[in-house]
């Protein structure tokens, strides 16, 4: 696909958001949609420049932010690793899957009483919940990546002499990665999610905090700009993971003239 | 893996170490089956298979489905032990690696280049430059030189098997399996496909093995056809006709008689 057509591709998407903002914001003006319910796109608009101009903004993002990759970064790294090794090893697998298939159907928010005991509302109560979330689906699908490469290449591998570190950074880890990245895809919306629940419950700062404190004042063009910088956030974070997918594996069909 | 180490899991009897004098390379032996019986359970697969093949003979493999003819191929490339009885491999030339196998399926690496694939067939032979300069040359003894840098999902069933004829053969191996690699392709594929295997054996003089259901087949490219019946040798034919041969001449059709005889009479 050429770029200019691509262009249009990508363009075509922001068509639908556009056309809302210009049809809310008409509304506002004209009355129908009293500003205490939900303020203008120009009001938001405001709160926007006025709280970057005070550098609230920016700080907040900047704490929420790396709290997000923090916890994603500990999480992430955990259910590789354990993903890995059940996906390799038999015994890995038997010793820890079943603990792990009943750890993940408690709902992980479920915990945050649990944890604000043994935490507080400190960092280490937001950077264990998100790891938590993220752990989960970058674990189930490294595993499940693993176990679905064709068994017929491993074959062809032993016939050729590849041994065992060839076979696996040759063979597996590329045949497994189509699944780990549905599982890091998976893994950044819940760990925006997760950040953004524990934030409003229990922070001194970052987005979530400052969601907070403005609907305390009553400050609703800052509640809406904060839920419209998760969006843009969540969707930043999905655009890097598919620009990573489309990099490494540009061998797949599914990427190929994308 | 080396080579020489692949040979010593597969030698049940110790190969004789020749003081390899310089005589025709049709003298030697590739290698000999003794008494070999293969069971899985309570079935028994090959029921005492005596073959002894000399180095550089197209041998095809004919049987019916399920009589053993793929176990046969597994026990010699290694992929599989013998229950009981001998495989024997002849001795071990400089700088080539012992048997190579080739699939049904191509299988190929969706995530590496053709050339990364047929670089494939050197590991543990040679790397970098030398290997990827190997594996152009090959690719061009095949005809796909120009498609070294595609993705293999782009190419069609029977390039996927050019190119892993090509990584079975780049490292010049002494013994060449095929297990029916030409079976899913289209009929005039196939024909072209054989001629390009008959030209590159009779280029590089390697032992074949050829296991297929295609009678035709056989008789067009083999020196000798072995039909397995029920786990036992039932014919063991020569095709002294001479190369290159000509597809549905009159000679070629009475051997195809013959071997569908013992098939089916």
């Amino acid at each position: 696909m050429s770029f200019s057509a691509r262009l249009h591709a990508n363009a075509i998407g922001w068509v639908l958001p556009v056309l809302v903002i210009a049809g809310w914001e008409i509304a506002s003006r004209a009355g129908v949609m009293p500003a205490n319910v939900l303020p203008a796109p120009s009001a938001v608009a405001e709160a926007f420049w006025r709280l970057t101009l005070s550098g609230e903004l920016i700080r907040n993002i900047g704490v929420s932010t790396a709290r997000a990759l923090a916890g994603f970064a500990v999480g992430g790294s955990i259910g590789f690793a354990l993903g890995l090794a059940n996906g390799l090893s038999r015994l890995s697998r038997g010793l820890t899957d079943t603990t792990l298939q009943m750890i993940r159907n408690i709902p992980h928010l479920a915990l945050i009483p649990l944890v604000i005991l043994w935490f507080g509302i400190d960092e280490e109560a937001k950077l264990f919940l998100v790891a938590l979330g993220v752990f989960f689906p970058i674990y189930v699908n490294t595993l499940l990546g693993i176990q679905s490469v064709d068994p017929q290449l491993v074959e062809m591998g032993r016939v050729y002499g590849m041994d065992g570190r060839a076979l696996f950074f040759r063979v597996i880890l590329p045949g497994a990665l189509p699944a780990i990245f549905v599982g890091l895809r998976y893994a950044l919306g819940i760990m925006w999610l997760t950040l953004i629940v524990a934030e409003t419950i229990s922070a001194s700062s970052g987005l979530g905090y400052m969601a907070m404190q403005a609907r305390e004042f009553l400050l609703i063009d800052v509640v809406v700009l904060s839920i419209l910088i998760y969006a843009l956030l969540g969707k930043l974070a999905d655009s890097l993971a598919r620009l990573l997918e489309r990099l490494s594996l540009g061998w797949h069909p599914a990427f190929q003239n994308g | 893996m080396p080579a020489a180490s692949l040979t010593a899991v597969r030698s049940f009897v110790a190969a004789p170490v020749p003081a390899r004098p310089a005589i025709a390379v049709e003298g030697r032996r590739a290698f000999a089956f003794k008494g070999v019986e293969k069971r899985f359970g309570d079935k028994t697969v090959l029921d005492g298979i005596d073959l002894d093949v000399p180095s550089g003979q197209f041998v095809a493999v004919i049987g019916k489905s399920g009589c053993g003819k793929s176990t046969l191929l597994r026990l010699l490339a290694g992929l599989d032990r013998p229950t009981s009885g001998s495989l024997t491999l002849g001795a071990e030339e400089e700088g080539h690696s012992r048997t190579r196998f080739m699939f049904q399926e191509p299988r190929l690496l969706p995530w590496a280049s053709v050339v990364k694939n047929v670089e494939v067939g050197l590991t543990g032979i040679a790397a970098g430059a030398e290997a990827w300069q190997r594996a152009l040359d090959i690719l061009g003894e095949v005809g796909l030189a120009d498609r070294a840098d595609e993705w293999p999902s782009v190419l069609s069933g029977g390039q996927k098997q050019r190119v892993a004829l090509a990584r079975a053969l780049v490292g010049h191996p002494q013994i060449l399996a095929l297990d029916e690699p030409l079976g899913a392709l289209d009929a005039l594929t196939r024909i072209e496909m054989q001629q390009l295997l008959e030209r590159i054996w009779l280029a590089q003089k390697f032992t074949a093995v050829l296991v297929t259901h295609d009678v035709a087949e056989a008789v067009a490219l083999a020196d000798r056809v072995v039909v397995i019946s029920e786990g036992r040798i039932a014919l063991d034919l020569d095709v002294p006709v001479a190369r290159p041969r000509r597809r549905g001449s009159a000679e070629l059709a009475r051997l195809e008689g013959t071997i569908l005889d013992r098939l089916f009479g």
